[in-house]
C-alpha cells in the first residue's frame, strides 16, 4: 500500500521544472532551520534538565551579535527566496510571442474551451506537446481558478474581466484540471483533463474535432449582427475609429492617456465603451454590457485581432 | 520532582477566604457582573463550547474525506461544513481565545491593577460578543452558510442562496467585542501600571496583548465596513463588488484580507506571550533578549498590515503589487523568527522541568517553526502559482493556528489554572493530553502538506483517487486530536471540585499575578504591589514548585 503513496506531482510544463528547483531550494534550508530548531530544543531541554533539587540556573539576559545573526542569515535567505521566486513568477506573465490563444470560458460548475481554428471543448483540453499556449479566461459568474498541478500553474477566472495564463507542455499524457477558487455546490467537480499530444496526433484530433466554423468567421458573422460596423469601417469614419490594426497598438484617450489595444481593452470598449474613449471622438457608442455572453466576446475579440491581418482587412465592409 | 508528592499539601484555605469565586453566588451575580477574573471566565465558557462545536463540523468533513467520493454528506453539506467550522473557529474561538480569556483575566493582574480601566465596557464586550455567536449559530441551525469563511463575492453577494446575512451580521457584530477589548487593554495598560511597572518591565504577554490590542483597534473596522459593504450589495443590490452591477470582485478581497491578514497575527501573537511566560518560569531563568521578543511583537504588528496582497498572488492583481506584497511577507517572518531563537536560548543553562505548560510550550515552538516556515514557501510567488487555494495552505495555516496559538492557549490555561480556578489540575493527565494532541496534530496535518504540493484543492467535497491515503491518515490524526481535546474538558472540570486547593503561587513564578492569593479576591490585591524588578527575574525566586 506504501508503494502507492504518491510523494512529489508529476512535472509536465517548462514551468513545472524550474518551480520544483526553488521549491527544493526553500524545503532544504527550511529543513535545516526545522532540524536545527529541534534538535536545539531537545538537546537543551534535556542537557539542562533540573538534576538535583538545589541546581540554579545561569541567567544570561542576551547577546547583541546572536541577535544580529539570527537577525541577518534569515534576512539574506528570505532575500534570496524572494528574487527567485520573483524572478519566475516574472516569467510566468511574459507571453512568447509565437504563443497560440485558447479561449477559456468558466461557469458554475464547467469549463468551455474554444481553439480559433473552432474546436469547441468541455472540461477536456488538447493540446500539442512543446509550443507554447496562451489561455485567455473569463467567466459566466463567480470567480474560478483554472489550476493544472502538473502545469504548476493557476490563474483565477474573474467575471467580466480577462486574466490569462501561457504554459508549455513537455511531456504527452493526461493531467488534471481543477477549479481551484471556491465557486459553490459543485466545486469539487469543476474539473476535467489536460491532454499533452504528439504533434502529429495533436493535428489529427484538430481535424476529427473540425465542424464548428473558425471564431473568426463566427466573429465576422457577430460583428454584422450586431450592428459594429455602421461605425466601425475599414478606416477611420466620423462616427467611430476603425479596428483594422487596432489589436496590439498604442490607443491615445480622450483623457490624454495612452492605452494598448489588448484583448482586455478591446473587452472593456465593448461592454462599458463611455469608459475609454479614443482621442476625437465622441462617447456615442451604446453598451453591450449583460448582452454579450462571454463565448460571443471571444468570437468578437478574434475577429477583430484578425483585422491586423491585411488579407482580413480588405474584408471589412 | 517532588513537585507532584508535594501537591497534596493544602497551603491556604480557599474554601473559608473569600474571594472572587465565592463572594457571590446565583446566575445575576455572573451574569452583572464587572471583576475582569468573572468576565474572563463566562468568555471561557462560551468559547469552550464554539471550540467543540467548531471541532464536531472538523470531525464531520475529516469523515467525509475518507473516502474518494465524499459519500457521507452532500456537497452541499460539506460546503457548510467547511464555511461554518472556519468562521466559528476563527470568530468566535481562535480570536477571542487567549485575549478575551487570559488576558481579561490577567491584564489586571499583572500589572498589579483592581480590574481593567472599563469595566463595564468589559461586561458589554461579552454581550456583544454571545450576540453575535447566538446569531451565527442560528445561522447555521437554520441552514446554514456555504460562502467559505471568507465571503469572496461576487458568489456571497449574488450567488449563493444560503444564510449569509444572519452570519455576517453575527461576525460584524463580534468584531466590536474585539475592539471593546483591545481598546479596554490599551487604556488599562497606559494608565493602571503598578508602581514601578515601567514598560520594560512588563511581562512580554503584556506586550504581546498590547500589539494585538492595536490590530483590534486599526483592523476591525475594516472587517465591518467589508461586510456591511457586502450586506448593501446582498441585500440591496447597490453595485460595489458584483461586475454585473458594476462593482470590482477584488475590491473585496482587498478589503476582507486588509482586516484579515492582521487578524492571523491576532490568532498568534498572544500566543506567543503565553509561551513567552511559561518557558522562564519551567527553565528558571530570565528570558533570552527581553527588548529583542518585546520589539518583535510591535513590529509584527505594524507589518501585519502590508502584507494582505499575499493572498492574492493569483487573483488577478497586479504583477508589482505582488513583488511588494512577497517581499513585505518575507519581512514580517523575520520577527518571528527571532522570537523562536531566543526562546530557544531561553533553555541554555537553565534548569528546565517538564510540567504540562512547558510541553506545551515546547510543542509550540516545535510546530509554530514548522507552520511559519512554510510561509517562506508561501511568500514565494512562483511556488505560491502552485500551492495557493491547495491543501498547503490547510496545512500550513492549521499549523500556526492550532499547532500555534491552541497549543500555546491550552499551555497557558494549564500554568493559569491553579490561579483562575484555586485549584491544581491531575499533572499526569495533563501530560498525557498534551502527547495525544501534539501526535494527533501532526498526524492529521502533515499529510496535508504533501497533499497540497500534490495538488489537491482546498474546499473539495470529494478529490480523485491518488489521494486517498493521505487523506485517510489525515483522518486519522483528526479522530486522535479529537480525543487529546476532550481529556482536558474531562479533568479541568473535575478539578474545579476535586482538585487539590492550590498555593498562590504555584510554580514560584515572577510576575504579579502570582503574588495574591488563589483564586484572587475580587478587588484582586489587598495593598498595591510595588514592583522593585525587572520581569523573569527568577534568580531571586526559590528552585523548587508546590
Amino acid at each position: 500500500m506504501l508503494s502507492d503513496l504518491p510523494l512529489w506531482p508529476e512535472r509536465a510544463s517548462t514551468f513545472a521544472v524550474s518551480v520544483d528547483y526553488l521549491f527544493l531550494f526553500i524545503l532544504v534550508v527550511c529543513a535545516f532551520f526545522a532540524v536545527l530548531i529541534f534538535t536545539l530544543v531537545l538537546y537543551l531541554a534535556i542537557r539542562y534538565r533540573r538534576r538535583t533539587p538545589e541546581e540554579r540556573a545561569t541567567q544570561i539576559k542576551n547577546s547583541l551579535p546572536l541577535e544580529l545573526v539570527w537577525t541577518g542569515v534569515p534576512i539574506c535567505l528570505a532575500g534570496v527566496m524572494f528574487f527567485w521566486g520573483a524572478a519566475l513568477f516574472m516569467r510566468r506573465t511574459i507571453v512568447p510571442p509565437d504563443a497560440q490563444d485558447i479561449y477559456v470560458v468558466g461557469k458554475q460548475w464547467m469549463w468551455k474551451l474554444q481553439h480559433p481554428e473552432g474546436p469547441r471543448e468541455i472540461d477536456e483540453l488538447h493540446v500539442p506537446v512543446g509550443r507554447p499556449f496562451r489561455l485567455v479566461m473569463t467567466s459566466e459568474d463567480v470567480i474560478h481558478d483554472f489550476f493544472v498541478p502538473a502545469f504548476r500553474l493557476k490563474q483565477d477566472v474573474l467575471p467580466n474581466r480577462f486574466t490569462s495564463l501561457w504554459f508549455e507542455a513537455t511531456k504527452t499524457g493526461r493531467f488534471h484540471l481543477f477549479c481551484s477558487q471556491y465557486c459553490g455546490t459543485n466545486h469539487a467537480r469543476m474539473g476535467g483533463w489536460i491532454y499533452v499530444l504528439e504533434p502529429s496526433d495533436y493535428q489529427h484530433w484538430l481535424s476529427g474535432a473540425m465542424g464548428n466554423e473558425s471564431m473568426t468567421d463566427s466573429g465576422a458573422k457577430l460583428f454584422t449582427r450586431l450592428g459594429c460596423e455602421g461605425c466601425h469601417q475599414s478606416h477611420d469614419t466620423e462616427r467611430g475609429p476603425t479596428l483594422v490594426g487596432l489589436y496590439g497598438k498604442s490607443v491615445q484617450l480622450a483623457g490624454g492617456e495612452t492605452v494598448t489595444g489588448d484583448e482586455s481593452y478591446i473587452e472593456e470598449s465593448i461592454l462599458t465603451p463611455a469608459s475609454k474613449v479614443t482621442r476625437g471622438y465622441t462617447p456615442i457608442m451604446p453598451t453591450f454590457l449583460g448582452q454579450i455572453p462571454p463565448d460571443d466576446l471571444f468570437q468578437l475579440i478574434v475577429y477583430i485581432k484578425s483585422l491586423n491581418t491585411p488579407a482580413m482587412a480588405r474584408r471589412q465592409p | 520532582m517532588s513537585a507532584t508528592a508535594a501537591r497534596v499539601l493544602p497551603h491556604e484555605d480557599s474554601g473559608t477566604r473569600e474571594h472572587y469565586l465565592n463572594v457571590r453566588y446565583g446566575l445575576k451575580s455572573w451574569l452583572l457582573t464587572t471583576d475582569h477574573k468573572r468576565i474572563a471566565l463566562l468568555y471561557l465558557m462560551s468559547i469552550t463550547a464554539m471550540f467543540f462545536v467548531g471541532g464536531a463540523f472538523a470531525v464531520v468533513m475529516r469523515l467525509n474525506l475518507l473516502t474518494p467520493e465524499g459519500q457521507l454528506v452532500s456537497a452541499e453539506s460539506y460546503n457548510k461544513l467547511f464555511t461554518m467550522h472556519g468562521l466559528i473557529m476563527v470568530f468566535f474561538f481562535l480570536i477571542p481565545s487567549i485575549p478575551a480569556v487570559l488576558g481579561n483575566f490577567l491584564v489586571p493582574l499583572m500589572i498589579g491593577a483592581r480590574d481593567v480601566a472599563l469595566p463595564k465596557i468589559n461586561l458589554l464586550s461579552w454581550y456583544i460578543f454571545i450576540t453575535g455567536g447566538t446569531l451565527a449559530l442560528v445561522s447555521a441551525i437554520t441552514g446554514g452558510v456555504d460562502t467559505g469563511c471568507t465571503f469572496y463575492t461576487p458568489f456571497s453577494t449574488t450567488y449563493s442562496n444560503t444564510h449569509v446575512m444572519p452570519m455576517a451580521i453575527g461576525v460584524f457584530i463580534t468584531g466590536f467585542s474585539s475592539i471593546l477589548t483591545g481598546l479596554n487593554f490599551i487604556v488599562t495598560m497606559h494608565t493602571m501600571r503598578a508602581p514601578g511597572l515601567t514598560w520594560f518591565r512588563m511581562p512580554l504577554f503584556l506586550w504581546s496583548l498590547y500589539a494585538t490590542s492595536v490590530i483590534f483597534v486599526l483592523g476591525t473596522p475594516v472587517l465591518a465596513i467589508s461586510l456591511l459593504a457586502l450586506g448593501a450589495e446582498r441585500m440591496f443590490h447597490v453595485g460595489i463588488f458584483d461586475p454585473n452591477l458594476g462593482g470590482d470582485p477584488l475590491l473585496f478581497q482587498h478589503l476582507f484580507w486588509f482586516y484579515s491578514h492582521p487578524a492571523v497575527y491576532v490568532m498568534i501573537l498572544p500566543g506567543m506571550g503565553v509561551v513567552s511566560e511559561i518557558i522562564p518560569c519551567f527553565a528558571r531563568k530570565r528570558i533570552f533578549g527581553y527588548g529583542f521578543v518585546a520589539f518583535s511583537s510591535v513590529a509584527i504588528a505594524v507589518i501585519s498590515f502590508l502584507v494582505w496582497g499575499h493572498h492574492m498572488f493569483v487573483s488577478g492583481q497586479s504583477v508589482y503589487a505582488g513583488l511588494i506584497f512577497s517581499v513585505l511577507s518575507y519581512l514580517v517572518a523575520i520577527p518571528s523568527a527571532i522570537k523562536v531563537f531566543n526562546w530557544t536560548s531561553t533553555l541554555y543553562k537553565g534548569t528546565v522541568t517538564y510540567e504540562t505548560p512547558m510541553l506545551y510550550a515546547l510543542g509550540f515552538i516545535g510546530l509554530f517553526t514548522i507552520g511559519g516556515l512554510t510561509g517562506l514557501f508561501l511568500a514565494a510567488l512562483a511556488v505560491d502559482v502552485h500551492v495557493h487555494d491547495t491543501y498547503f495552505v490547510i496545512a500550513h495555516f492549521h499549523y500556526i493556528m492550532v499547532g500555534g496559538m491552541v497549543m500555546a492557549y491550552l499551555g497557558g490555561i494549564h500554568y493559569w489554572w491553579p490561579k483562575i480556578s484555586g485549584r491544581l489540575y491531575p499533572e499526569w493527565w495533563a501530560r498525557l493530553s498534551a502527547l495525544v494532541v501534539f501526535l494527533g496534530f501532526n498526524l492529521t496535518f502533515f499529510p496535508q502538506f504533501i497533499l497540497g504540493y500534490l495538488g489537491m484543492p482546498r474546499r473539495y467535497h470529494a478529490y480523485p483517487e491518488e489521494f486517498q491515503i493521505l487523506n485517510v491518515m489525515s483522518t486519522a490524526g483528526a479522530s486522535i486530536l479529537g480525543v487529546g481535546y476532550l481529556i482536558p474538558l474531562v479533568y479541568l472540570a473535575w478539578s474545579i471540585r476535586y482538585g487539590p486547593p492550590a498555593p498562590s503561587n504555584p510554580w514560584n513564578a515572577t510576575g504579579l499575578e502570582w503574588q495574591t492569593p488563589s483564586p484572587p479576591p475580587t478587588e484582586n490585591f489587598e495593598t498595591t504591589p510595588v514592583v522593585t524588578e525587572e520581569a523573569y527575574a527568577y534568580e531571586t525566586r526559590p528552585l523548587s514548585y508546590v
